[in-house]
């Protein structure tokens, strides 16, 4: 017998890397064929990327409005969607097999996810067998809360420490409203009495720094950004991150540019902020911006992006449209990591803390 | 991570192998993994629906329960419907007779309208025609300044009489409606060909906006509507693109943010809900990475089963041409692979980022999945340690490494001279693989006939004498099934059966007859490929 059979991932790694050799070649043999001009405008040429295309923030300025009011706008809509067709399956007593489907199909509907609605729906069996005389609505309240777990401490850790400032860095895929939540957070944190300073990171997006800067001037707050488009990043929260603790300001808000989490080199680039920043102050929050119509792929970015930047919280965007942002029910399920913010919609008041209690009730349309 | 849709059809199917026909209860449990593997990839729940009630239709059909391997060829019912759903009507785009032609963009906020129009700019010129990019998205802070940079980087005319909101708390001021007017007859006057009309983002339940949006419709009489959709899309795809429909009833859907991992079941839906065809796919943030859509692509990301065309172009992004250059030419001429090419070809793969994903792009990974979980990416790098520890004279001539030498080279990279052993012995076969493939392939000369790798001693067969040379078609193959013939040894050295080939996603064109033969379906995207 062989001995030196060794079965190993080095098995792996050498077909692996002989195949790519293969494969290079191979390419190389066949664009060499086709000419030099093929290659002129090859793929290792410097990327120049166009502007992105976000910039969900909508100068449409509503008056403020105070918080129960929010609320209750979002409850009356989720309860307009999820709740009511839910209140229709429990008013018929019994559940039968089509119930359960009508219900499972209802939750996916929401985006919770296949995952996530078989565990609920088991749970809600389970409960249902252990108290056959409870009203099946109330248990699967109980399921829901237990999901979102109320007593998550979803508050923001923005304390100042030994005269240092609470950095917090606020990430995200292209197009969700990172810049519009970095604004906002700006404007509830200034309005709790703390100097803030952001950093406008986002070097890449065209006018995606001056966008912040307006933020910056109506919020009272200074803004550091670099003097042209495509500086790097990471020194720019560097320095922001620097001047919250010269200026002494309690919180340091770092705005970055959208990413999608497969680019491996972008990703590498948001370690790099986050490195850079501990430099000065170990971010205290990382904020991942997700949006609401956002499926399946929501678990995914959430979980890269924690692996690249540990995640302390979410902030769910644009709830004010049809969607029903049901992904962080399966975010919070799988990596525990809570929703802390919700966007309601374009006004500059319209970002609310997150409630577990009021968000499943609105879930169940109460 | 979800296993795919062909990983857990065979393994529904495991146990009906032997049984003659397909009861209807194994059929139901079909359609639940079909199910459940659409729902992960984000397409709507009454999509699903209407979906697996066709497949349950075929599935009681004769083919399938004849199938020497049912579970391939339900997964090849399924992705034949796929492509059937998703390219129903391919069409090119709709020109105007006489006068330009006018296209006209919508869509939800974030879907990427602006930074698309400069891509479809830049694609129509390319084609000869003279575009004008009209600005009437007076809702967004700097979209008119975004769409002027857009438009110069494409070398596109952009036609902007009102700047915009161009701070944040600035009100919206002038009608887009006007614009759009005013941008016809200005590209009338200009004898432009092609008007492209970028409009603000908006909610499908905003009444308003959505209302603007239906009277720039009238007002300029698009012959083309497109509907802007992310990728990355869950459940409300459907209200979306029926709110749309009503609004600005929509001629064509184009698919945003496909460069990212979404797997994009939002396409089925919209395709399914509006009969609309999908007409193009906005797959990266330069002005180029524009694609027309392509059904078969999308509908086996959909299903998950690997995505070898991304895999292909990562590839061609983050090699360093030169290096491959140098590859052929020592392919070529005959030359043997070395450990300073292995070497340099490590770490081109180390550039594109981790392996585990790479791996898990290709087809047919599905059925070693656990083993590429189990990949411990620090090999690479272990692997690396041992090449570095060797001289530039043992690196080019491997023969000449002894007993001595390994030894001093497993202590200088700090592993056992087992490690360098395997390293050594492993290395050996895939210069032999290589070179075999050299002679047999004869690439370069090949003229885009991609089917011509030679033979390829797979793993445990080429120990001791040559294997047989085998034509196999499509390299990428290459990696799963050896590692599948690996994987079937380490089974059987466990005293398990060999586990039945599971021949994993691509049996598809066919396949099913001898699940062990490679991927029919890939030389085709392939060769596509080559050729373009």
């Amino acid at each position: 017998m062989d001995v030196s059979w060794i079965p190993g991932s080095a098995d792996l790694v050498v077909v692996i890397v002989a195949v790519a050799a293969v494969a290079g070649g191979a390419f190389a043999a066949l664009r060499r064929g086709k000419g030099p001009d093929e290659r002129a405008g090859g793929p290792s040429a410097p990327t120049e990327r166009p502007a992105a295309p976000e910039a969900p923030a909508k100068a449409k300025p509503a008056g403020p409005e105070d918080p129960g009011s929010r609320l209750a706008r979002l409850r009356s809509r989720l309860s307009g969607g999820l709740g009511s067709s839910l209140l229709s399956i429990f008013s018929r007593g019994s559940l039968s097999a089509e119930d359960w489907e009508e219900l499972e199909e209802t939750l996916l509907a929401a985006d919770v996810g296949a995952a996530s609605t078989d565990i609920l729906l088991e749970d809600l069996k389970a409960r249902l067998k252990a108290s056959p005389d409870a009203e099946p609505i109330s248990l699967l309240r109980e399921a829901l809360l237990d999901v979102v777990d109320p007593t998550l401490d979803r508050s923001l850790a923005l304390e100042p420490q030994d005269g240092v400032p609470a950095t917090a860095v606020v990430v995200g895929v292209n197009g969700v409203g990172k810049t519009t939540t970095v604004g906002k957070l700006a404007r509830v944190l200034v309005a709790e009495g703390s100097s803030v300073v952001l950093g406008a990171a986002d070097t890449f997006r065209a006018a995606a720094a001056d966008q912040l800067e307006t933020w910056g001037s109506r919020v009272g707050v200074p803004v550091v950004r670099s003097d042209r488009e495509g500086a790097d990043p990471a020194s720019v929260a560097f320095e922001a991150a620097q001047k919250g603790k010269d200026d002494g300001a309690d919180v340091v808000l770092v705005d970055t540019a959208g990413r999608l989490q497969n680019k491996a080199g972008l990703m590498d680039e948001l370690g790099k902020i986050v490195r850079v920043v501990s430099k000065v102050s170990p971010p205290s929050e990382v904020l991942l911006v997700l949006d609401a119509t956002t499926g399946q792929n929501g678990l995914t970015q959430a979980r890269v992006f924690g692996e690249v930047a540990p995640l302390t919280g979410i902030v769910l965007t644009k709830l004010d449209g049809t969607a029903r942002g049901g992904i962080v029910v399966a975010v919070q399920r799988e990596l525990g990591v809570p929703v802390k913010f919700i966007g309601l919609g374009e006004g500059e008041d319209d970002l609310a803390p997150f409630d577990a209690e009021q968000f499943v009730d609105g879930l169940l349309g109460r | 991570m979800f296993a795919n849709l062909s990983d857990r059809l065979t393994e529904t199917f495991k146990s009906l192998r032997g049984k003659g026909r397909l009861s209807e209860a194994d059929i139901d449990g079909t359609i639940r993994e079909i199910r459940r593997a659409l729902l992960d990839a984000d397409v709507a729940v009454p999509v699903v629906r209407a979906f697996t009630a066709a497949i349950r239709e075929r599935a009681l059909g004769a083919e399938v329960s004849q199938a020497l391997n049912p579970g391939q060829q339900v997964v090849k019912i399924v992705h034949e419907e796929l492509i059937e759903v998703l390219g129903g009507e391919q069409r090119p785009l709709r020109f105007a007779k006489h006068g330009p032609t006018v296209i006209m963009l919508a869509g939800l906020q974030g879907a990427g309208k602006t930074t698309f129009a400069g891509k479809l700019a830049a694609h129509l010129k390319s084609q000869g025609q003279t575009p004008l990019l009209v600005a009437a998205d007076l809702q967004r802070p700097n979209a008119v300044t975004q769409l002027k940079v857009v438009g110069e980087r494409a070398g596109v005319p952009v036609f902007a009489p009102e700047a915009g909101v161009t701070r944040e708390d600035e009100r919206p001021r002038g009608n887009p409606v006007k614009v759009a007017k005013k941008g016809l007859k200005e590209a009338q006057d200009k004898q432009h060909t092609v008007v492209i009309v970028d409009t603000a983002g908006r909610l499908g339940v905003d009444a308003e906006l959505m209302k603007q949006a239906a009277d720039i419709r009238k007002a300029v009489d698009p012959d083309e509507v497109l509907f802007v959709i992310d990728a990355m899309i869950g459940q409300d795809a459907v209200a979306t693109a029926q709110a749309f429909q009503e609004g600005v009833d929509f001629t064509g859907v184009v698919l945003s943010k496909l460069d990212g991992d979404a797997r994009g079941g939002a396409a089925l839906s919209v395709a399914q809900v509006t009969g609309r065809p999908i007409m193009f796919a906005s797959v990266g943030e330069k002005l180029e990475d524009i694609e027309v859509f392509h059904p078969d692509r999308m509908a086996s990301r959909i299903l998950d089963m690997g995505d070898i065309m991304t895999l292909i172009e990562q590839a061609e992004q983050k090699f360093d041409q030169a290096e491959a250059e140098r590859m052929a030419g020592k392919m070529q001429r005959g030359e043997d692979f070395t450990f300073t090419d292995f070497l340099a070809q490590m770490q081109q793969l180390k550039n594109m980022g981790s392996m585990k994903k790479m791996l898990g792009m290709l087809p047919g990974m599905g059925a070693m999945r656990d083993q590429i979980e189990n990949l411990d990416e620090k090999e690479l790098v272990r692997t690396e340690a041992i090449i570095q520890s060797m001289t530039p004279l043992e690196r080019d001539n491997p023969k000449v490494l002894n007993g001595s030498r390994r030894s001093r080279i497993a202590a200088g990279s700090g592993m056992t001279v087992a490690d360098v052993n395997s390293l050594v012995k492993r290395f050996e076969d895939a210069q032999r693989m290589m070179k075999a493939m050299a002679k047999g392939g004869g690439m370069p000369g090949m003229g885009g006939a991609p089917g011509a790798f030679g033979g390829l001693p797979g793993g445990k067969k080429s120990k001791g004498k040559q294997a047989p040379q085998r034509k196999v078609k499509g390299k990428s193959g290459n990696p799963a099934k050896r590692a599948q013939q690996e994987q079937a040894a380490r089974s059987r050295a466990a005293g398990e059966k060999p586990a039945a080939p599971a021949g994993s996603a691509f049996g598809l064109g066919g396949g099913q007859q001898q699940p062990n033969v490679d991927p029919n379906e890939i030389p085709a995207d392939l060769a596509k490929y080559l050729k373009r």
